[in-house]
């Protein structure tokens, strides 16, 4: 736990988003019709969700190592990752219904991985909503722990499998590759990839930030 | 050897019709040529490293309330 304390992963996250911002906006990308300079939002659309899956799975680990171990500080290193996970989700969902309405015409098209998606946020919602419920501290740690590692492989499979085995507007779904030949380049990948781990490496940092609040308000709490 | 000579015409025109098409798609050409891009990117860098140094300096002042104990 001692290195959401150092602080070198901090700027190296500043410093690859930053390379992002300029490489997406002055490098070359494929010439491409509907799309046009819209296809830069996979700079920055996609990543809030891959930022949203790692967050969401540091949060299900710790969720596993809470149930190991009955150490608190795990269970409020969940909590706190899944609060910036759901924070990346709307990020996600709004930054992709702004490119929908130009790209594909509407804000929401019931496009079956929009349709999943919010399933899964409303899934979420239940984590946050289901730990506020319980009082007592132990009984509602345990409890969120379990739903946590149910709701992860769901949330992953509402979102990634069930929309590629039909027919969808998103890339990668319906048969169609995802970032394969027809929509994406090496100059893209060049960009794309580093801004996963850039934007995962924030969201990670957002979230110890408050996992660090929490633990001061428990400490507090627990001395009084 | 006529079929050949067809064929090679044919995927030559095919060739010119791509490189027409992906002429005509529109995209932000003048504000690159005018450097008006320019001065996004560094409207949205600022924004960026704003928020970066806000982020930095409540890592800061956590790290002291935590020290306090």
């Amino acid at each position: 736990m001692k290195f959401i304390y150092l602080s070198w992963w901090k700027y190296l996250a500043v410093a690859i988003i930053m390379y992002t911002l300029l490489a997406g906006f002055l490098l070359g990308v494929p010439r491409l019709f509907i799309l046009h300079e819209t296809i830069r939002n996979t700079y920055f659309h996609v990543p809030m969700w891959i930022a949203m899956f790692t967050v969401f799975t540091i949060s299900v680990i710790f969720s596993i190592k809470y149930l190991g171990s009955g150490n608190e500080k795990h269970d409020l290193l969940a909590v706190e990752c899944a609060n910036v996970g759901v924070f990346f989700f709307v990020l996600g969902l709004i930054t992709g219904m702004i490119w929908a309405d130009y790209a594909w015409g509407e804000y929401w098209s019931n496009d079956p991985k929009q349709n999943s998606a919010a399933i899964a946020f409303l899934l979420y919602c239940a984590y946050l909503v289901l730990r506020n419920a319980i009082d007592e501290e132990q009984k509602r740690a345990k409890i969120s722990a379990i739903y946590n590692i149910f709701a992860f492989p769901i949330m992953i499979v509402l979102i990634m499998v069930l929309p590629r085995m039909t027919d969808s507007l998103h890339p990668g779904n319906g048969g169609n590759p995802a970032f394969g030949k027809l929509d994406m380049d090496n100059r893209m990948r060049m960009v794309l990839y580093p801004a996963f781990i850039g934007w995962s490496l924030f969201a990670a940092w957002i979230a110890t930030l408050r996992y660090r609040v929490r633990l001061v308000e428990y400490n507090r709490n627990s001395i009084n | 050897m006529k079929r050949l000579f067809t064929l090679i015409v044919l995927m030559l025109t095919l060739t010119t019709v791509f490189a027409q098409e992906s002429e005509t798609v529109e995209m932000a050409d003048t504000m690159r040529a005018n450097g008006g891009i320019y001065v996004v990117v560094a409207t949205l860098t600022i924004i960026f490293l704003g928020l970066a140094v806000y982020l930095f300096a409540l890592d800061k002042r956590l790290k002291k309330i935590e020290n306090e104990k």
